[in-house]
């Protein structure tokens, strides 16, 4: 029987991490060589928990399926990194940071987790300026802030539109450094396809070497997966090609709770859609609120083209619907009011667009301070397009860009199966039912930088892991799963390709498990979902073989897990009745469109046990929220 | 897709004629093969390429294998030669932010991976870049550990040097300076990384022990010398620029004179 304990610290909020600090037990400069810690991934917070472990003295395994730790999909994060550092003297605090971030994640996140993120927050600037990352600074030298959506404060430190990049490619150097002193192996184009449990401890890994299709077993003391989120599910999403759910599901199926998997977020200003051949959808960064309006015409199926609609016609809705937040509202809520306004008929030519209009901000600050401050997402905006955004207003449209739920973890960054530690976006422990901007860059950095080398020690040091080798039954046993998963997807042979069925379920998880949801349309997706899962496994075709590079192999083995996934969404979706941050029930909600939450009833995080193929066993954490009394949510 | 609408141009599509440089394995021989596609102007050029694999699997036959991953021109994974330019004919992009509509109806593109001795062809159009990595384990970080550093705002860095770090700073590193180059130099790279921690406060204490670090891995790992063409420039999808090949050359020779920690 699986036991929920969250292992958060006694004592007042500020001073928990404090306490918890002094009271883990430490492992001995000397001993510390004789563990050895696996992390997989090697974004923000796999690449800083890689380079942070090996600082230390650990002997460090580290698996990406790139070519290079660098192009982990953390570099394309654009806008920023929040920390509570009150440089602008604007009122900020580590206290406000976290009041900020649970009442962002509409009341469902772990208050002692959030604390502690905004707590370490400043500690992650510093080490970055350390490490010799450039970001923005004033004439003066000192470093320059902007605001992001759902603070009214100006915390977000960023490096031009390409902050993910400059953070990565500090925390990669980092980790490069460690490769280079010999404490961190790297071990590149290797896809985790299961975690080694053995006696109910995580004790190794078995991965795909991608360019020899080998089955390749590595063991160690702990595991830590930084293996990111799922969006991918939804196959057009602003996530990269490759990130998939697959670690962390084939943890899940190993003994990991997953939790809260229906707290999606859909980002509000992402490019829409161009046609049927679309493999993604690129992101527009939430900064460019700062200064652009967002708006639609007051008619139904407008035709004009943007510059001859005059002001009076047009509706400027989040200023008009939340004036103190206007155009800097929270995603969620952003998302769901272009959702609505478009279900009216009044988006772009009747269509899924609203405009992002920087007309204002040109007329008062000059094109040149707007071209200082967002010129690379103009031009990427113009190259993807074919418009220049300084004449005629960008087009924009919500897309599935970031996970909040994902593996559940206590205190510590611990999963339910001991030994194995999630960090970054794919646990699920700080953001709640939605996360705000700026705010990924800064979890996964926490996790990485300040949190495992912590808790990792104390796992070490209390539980004395033993070290299994490879040739260990369990991990032979492991082995040949994931061998004959391989063969029984290469044996189908079918008609449809990957791409056609991942595209299939794409749009089931988007027009029934996106922005809003209902109870008929949920029960009607997990039935979509096992017709076309069985469809797949009895029609895909995968050409090629396994013994050498394949990438529709690879794809394949991930759409194999999206099934798994899509159907826990919509049932976690199903199980939710209350509308909360990204999740949307049509069934609860205000007179005026606005979510209703059910804090009686629903005020826990939902931990889903794997119990057989299309089974879970519901578990639940009760928040409790001692410090930020749950409210309404308003932005008005 | 059923609910998105189209909010694009609606156009017609373009039929086109690829040469598509396609290969086993690092063995292997390779060659041309011929493709005739139909694609949509809006469409971008790996989006091209997806339809094409999709066609070609569903008749059973092996996709043309290559890489990409952020589809926004910043993680460096991409990298094409198309009609003989690295990332293809227009300036300061990534071979995935390349849309169709620069393209004419009935024009014949062709499609080689990067070539250069030290980045391997792996499958069709797949490179091994690895050798970036190595450079970079040499020396290009600033050597501090987590934890223990000072306030950021200790360290005043002027607003122009903070912006001409970063724009060493903004490499992807996707090869294409390497690929574009007649000697296959890795000069632009590699500068690039120093630059970045020259220029700024934080990186003087190692800075000439990087330097000559990272060019002695550089040579070693079979990457040409610099001539001064700045084809590399010419092609890089960051307008990376060849001052930092200066910058890097004054340092390297600097630290003759400067340093005597490392033997090169």
């Amino acid at each position: 029987m699986i036991k929920l304990e969250s292992k958060i610290p006694e004592g007042h909020i500020s001073e928990k991490w404090t306490n918890h600090k002094f009271n883990m037990k430490l492992v001995n400069p000397a001993n510390k060589r004789k563990y050895t810690v696996i992390v997989v991934g090697t974004g923000l917070a796999g690449a800083s928990a890689a380079a942070s472990l090996g600082e230390l003295g650990y002997n460090v395994l580290a698996f990406t399926y790139h070519d290079s730790a660098r192009r982990a999909h953390s570099i394309a994060a654009q806008g920023g990194i929040n920390a509570a550092k009150n440089y602008q003297n604007d009122g900020d605090s580590v206290y406000r940071l976290f009041y900020d971030t649970v009442k962002g994640g509409d009341f469902r996140a772990r208050e002692a987790n959030v604390y502690r993120l905004a707590e370490v927050s400043g500690n992650i600037i510093d080490q970055c300026v350390a490490q010799g990352v450039p970001f923005a600074r004033e004439y003066g030298g000192l470093l320059d802030n902007r605001s992001f959506g759902g603070a009214q404060v100006s915390r977000t430190f960023y490096a031009r539109g390409q902050t993910g990049q400059q953070l990565l490619l500090g925390a990669v150097s980092a980790l490069n450094r460690q490769v280079n002193k010999g404490s961190v192996k790297l071990f590149t184009r290797r896809e985790m396809l299961d975690v080694v449990v053995i006696d109910g401890y995580a004790k190794g890994i078995v991965c795909r070497n991608l360019l020899t299709g080998e089955i390749e077993k590595y063991s160690a003391h702990a595991v830590c997966l930084a293996t990111g989120g799922y969006s991918n599910v939804y196959f057009l999403s602003t996530n990269a090609m490759n990130c998939n759910v697959t670690a962390a599901w084939r943890a899940h199926k190993r003994g990991a709770l997953f939790a809260n998997p229906c707290f999606t977020q859909i980002h509000p200003t992402c490019l829409p859609l161009h046609g049927e051949s679309q493999s993604k959808l690129a992101l527009m960064s939430e900064s460019l609120r700062n200064d652009g309006r967002v708006w639609v015409s007051k008619n139904k199926g407008e035709t004009r083209s943007p510059n001859d609609i005059p002001e009076e016609e047009r509706d400027y809705y989040l200023e008009r619907k939340y004036p103190s937040f206007g155009n800097l509202s929270p995603r969620d809520i952003s998302s769901r009011a272009a959702k609505e306004v478009c279900d009216e008929g009044r988006g772009v030519k009747g269509g899924e667009a609203v405009y992002l209009d920087f007309k204002d901000a040109i007329n008062r600050l000059g094109k040149k301070v707007i071209e200082e401050r967002y010129g690379n997402l103009f031009e990427i905006y113009e190259t993807i397009t074919g418009e220049n955004p300084y004449e005629v207003p960008m087009m924009i449209y919500p897309a599935p860009h970031y996970t909040m739920g994902g593996v559940w973890v206590d205190y510590n960054l611990m999963s339910t199966v001991p030994g194995l530690f999630i960090l970054g976006e794919a646990n699920f422990s700080d953001h709640g039912a939605n996360r705000l901007g700026a705010s990924a860059l800064m979890q996964g950095l926490a996790d990485g930088y300040f949190v495992i080398p912590y808790t990792m020690g104390n796992y070490l040091a209390s539980d004395k892991p033993s070290f299994e080798k490879t040739d260990h039954p369990g991990f032979e046993k492991i082995a040949s799963e994931v061998k004959d998963l391989t063969n029984k997807l290469l044996s189908i042979k079918g008609k449809r390709t990957v791409d056609d069925i991942h595209k299939q379920l794409g749009r089931i998880m988007w027009n029934k498990v996106g922005m809003a949801r209902n109870e008929k349309g949920l029960n009607e997706a997990i039935k979509d979902i096992r017709e076309l899962k069985n469809e797949f496994w009895n029609n895909v075709t995968i050409p090629g073989s396994g013994d050498d590079v394949n990438q529709t192999l690879e794809r394949a083995g991930r759409l194999v897990d999206y099934f798994e996934l899509g159907e826990l969404m919509a049932k976690d979706a199903l199980d939710r009745n209350e509308s909360c941050g990204g999740h949307f029930r049509e069934e609860y909600q205000f007179e005026d469109g606005e979510a209703k939450r059910d804090d009686e009833k629903y005020n826990y995080v939902a931990a889903w046990e794997f119990a057989g193929d299309g089974k879970w066993n519901l578990h639940k954490e009760t928040l409790d929220f001692e410090y930020v009394k749950p409210a309404i949510r308003s932005y008005k | 897709m059923e609910t998105r609408k189209s909010n694009g141009s609606g156009s017609d599509g373009l039929s086109l004629k690829l040469k598509i440089w396609r290969q086993k394995s690092s063995r292997s021989p390779g060659s041309f093969i011929d493709y005739d596609v139909q694609v949509s102007p809006d469409a971008s050029f790996l989006e091209m390429l997806d339809e094409l694999n999709n066609k070609l699997e569903a008749k059973g036959e092996e996709p043309v294998h290559f890489e990409s991953d952020c589809r926004e021109g910043i993680c460096g994974t991409c990298g094409l030669v198309i009609n003989g330019h690295p990332h293809g004919p227009l300036p300061k992009i990534a071979t995935c932010q390349l849309h169709m509509r620069n393209f004419k109806d009935g024009q014949t593109i062709w499609i080689e991976p990067f070539r250069a001795k030290a980045f391997p062809v792996i499958k069709d159009l797949m490179v091994d870049r690895s050798g970036f990595d190595i450079i970079l384990e040499a020396g290009g970080y600033i050597s501090v550990n987590t934890g223990g550093s000072p306030d950021a705002n200790l360290i005043p860095i002027p607003k122009d040097v903070a912006g001409e770090a970063f724009d060493a700073a903004a490499c992807i590193g996707c090869g294409a300076c390497v690929a574009a180059c007649k000697n296959a130099s890795a000069m632009l790279f590699t500068s690039a990384k120093v630059s970045q921690y020259a220029l700024l406060p934080q990186g003087q204490q190692e800075r000439y022990r990087r330097v000559q670090k990272m060019i002695a891995v550089m040579d070693e790992l079979g990457f040409g010398s610099c001539t001064n063409t700045y084809a590399c420039e010419a092609e890089c999808p960051k307008g990376i620029s060849v001052t930092n090949i200066a910058r890097m050359n004054r340092d390297f020779v600097s630290a003759k004179f400067k340093s005597k920690e490392v033997e090169v």
